[in-house]
């Protein structure tokens, strides 16, 4: 029972990994109707920026703050030079998206070409300790996953229901054209997701480094579990993305551990979790089900 | 000098020209509308006015001139546009599609004006936190317009209300409208196939057949001119 429990303590961090991207996703999805395939690209970039900032000796809480930091510019950056100039998404979404895989190879790239190829070492931001609770182990920064994970989706809650900017993200990811002739400044609004999209991805790969280690293909694991976290939730609800996370989390952690067959192939459940809710339950557990009467 | 005033406007999309130079304008509080049979440049007209499309000539509003600037740009102007199809949006509740209706607005007056104009519409009240996607093509069409109203233009644009609805329920449309318009002064360009019920609303008409103006003059004018009727109105 205690090592059934300490295996699912590891999938619920690792779950609220998933679930920070997964929101990531979701913020971009919400505003443009699309999948972001450089999310973890972005969320990688960002975390050698807090990588090189700690490195210079300022303490890890406020390297992290300064990568998100950097994550929002590059994000906002990234939309106005590659993605905006394409066109509306919701005209072109093919295109897009395939600027966004354009996106995955030069921030996969851009970050070879600037720190190397060799893993760097990036410190946990809750630290090392651990706390035993009734014979499970519970790392400090498992916990602190889960705390920074419940601010993200109280500041995105409000964000999205409390705001007028989080209105008008709303408004402009069903119906663009309708938005702008409200008075939306669609453009602005767009790059604004990507900027908290990205800021966002970065503290799902503050809390991915110390584990794997910090290297160019960081985030292209958890990108996966972060699509089958959204998939599993609905891409456009904060809460689904949370709870397809942990699911997600729990379900790779403990099925390769009992299922023999899964033990080689951890990323197995993950996809056959995505085809199965495509198959059965297309919007996801939480997702909005698209009405359109005419 | 009217409210709205287009010389010259030219537009068409990529290679195919749409429209040849028209002339025409509004006046503070006028309610103008433009016939034409599908395919005349209605459509376009609007596009070109409210900046959705590309264009030439010269469109002045409230004697600034305002081509080139994008839509919500001309809203902050003054110009609210109901696209035709209505353009709800749909994923939102009717509360939130009013507020995004108001999006350049702020403070205690907007959440007053959205309850004015919930009573205004009663069946937009009863159903304010119904998904807008999933009420009838009546019920989203006056959902566009309140909408267009919360930014509390000086001259609405309307691409067919009528599109669509069965002739009751577009008759509640005008008559909803035509009490909106009356209360808050707005002038309206309304483009419409359904000449009759246009004509009884507007006080000025234009006439427009493939991109060019063949007809103008005071709505009831148009409305007893045999020859206009058979020509261009099919009534």
């Amino acid at each position: 029972m205690t090592d059934f429990l300490q295996v699912v303590v590891v999938g619920l961090g690792n779950g609220a990994v998933y679930a920070m991207l997964g929101l990531g996703l979701v913020v971009i999805y919400r505003s443009t109707g699309l999948l972001n395939f450089a999310q973890g690209e972005l969320a990688m970039f960002s975390t050698f920026i807090v990588w090189t900032i700690w490195n210079a000796g300022v303490p890890m809480w406020l390297a992290v703050i300064g990568g998100m930091a950097g994550g929002f510019l590059i994000g906002t950056l990234l939309h106005q030079v590659a993605v905006s100039p394409i066109g509306d998404p919701h005209e072109k979404p093919l295109a897009v998206v395939i600027v966004t895989i354009g996106l995955f190879l030069a921030l996969n790239g851009a970050a070879q070409l600037i720190w190397g190829t060799v893993d760097r070492r990036l410190e946990p931001l809750f630290g090392l300790d651990q706390v035993t609770i009734g014979g499970v182990a519970i790392q400090w920064q498992k916990i602190g996953a889960g705390l920074v994970l419940a601010a993200l989706v109280a500041a995105f809650s409000l964000l999205f229901q409390k705001t007028k900017v989080g209105l008008a993200m709303r408004a402009v990811a069903s119906n663009s054209e309708s938005a702008g002739l409200c008075g939306v400044p669609v453009p602005r609004i767009l790059m604004l997701g990507w900027g908290l999209a990205a800021a966002t991805g970065t503290l799902a790969g503050v809390f991915t480094a110390p584990q794997v280690g910090l290297g160019t293909n960081l985030m292209q694991l958890t990108l996966i579990f972060g699509f089958a976290a959204i998939t599993l939730g609905g891409f456009d609800s904060v809460a689904g993305a949370v709870i397809g996370g942990l699911v997600v989390g729990v379900l790779s952690s403990v099925v390769p551990q009992y299922v023999s067959v899964f033990e080689r192939m951890p990323l197995a459940p993950a996809l056959i979790l995505i085809l199965a809710v495509l198959l059965f339950r297309p919007e996801g557990l939480f997702g909005s089900k698209q009405v359109n009467r005419v | 000098m009217s409210l709205l005033e287009v010389s010259g406007l030219r537009a068409g999309y990529g290679i195919v020209e749409v429209l040849f130079g028209l002339d025409f304008s509004v006046d503070e509080g006028e309610l103008v509308v433009v016939l034409g049979a599908n395919g005349a440049g209605k459509t376009t007209t609007l596009r070109a006015i409210s900046g959705m499309i590309p264009c030439e000539g010269s469109i002045t509003f409230d004697g600034a001139e305002v081509r080139g600037k994008r839509p919500d740009q001309l809203l902050s102007a003054g110009i609210a546009h109901v696209p035709q199809g209505r353009g709800t949006i749909t994923a939102l509740s009717v509360q939130d599609n009013l507020r995004v209706g108001a999006y350049q607005r702020s403070g205690r007056e907007v959440d007053s004006d959205m309850e004015l104009w919930l009573e205004a519409f009663p069946r937009l009240g009863e159903r304010r936190d119904q998904q807008a996607g999933s009420m009838s093509g009546g019920e989203q069409q006056m959902l566009a317009i309140a909408r267009a109203f919360m930014s509390r233009p000086r001259l609405l644009l309307l691409d067919e209300p009528s599109l669509g609805l069965a002739p009751l329920v577009t008759r509640e449309v005008f008559d909803r409208l035509r009490e909106a318009t009356s209360e808050t002064g707005t002038a309206v360009l309304l483009v419409e196939q359904n000449a009759n019920l246009a004509l009884d609303f507007a006080g000025r008409a234009y006439v427009l057949e493939a991109g060019e103006i063949v007809a103008a003059g005071p709505a009831e004018e148009l409305q007893h001119d045999e020859t206009i009727q058979k020509a261009y109105l099919g009534l």
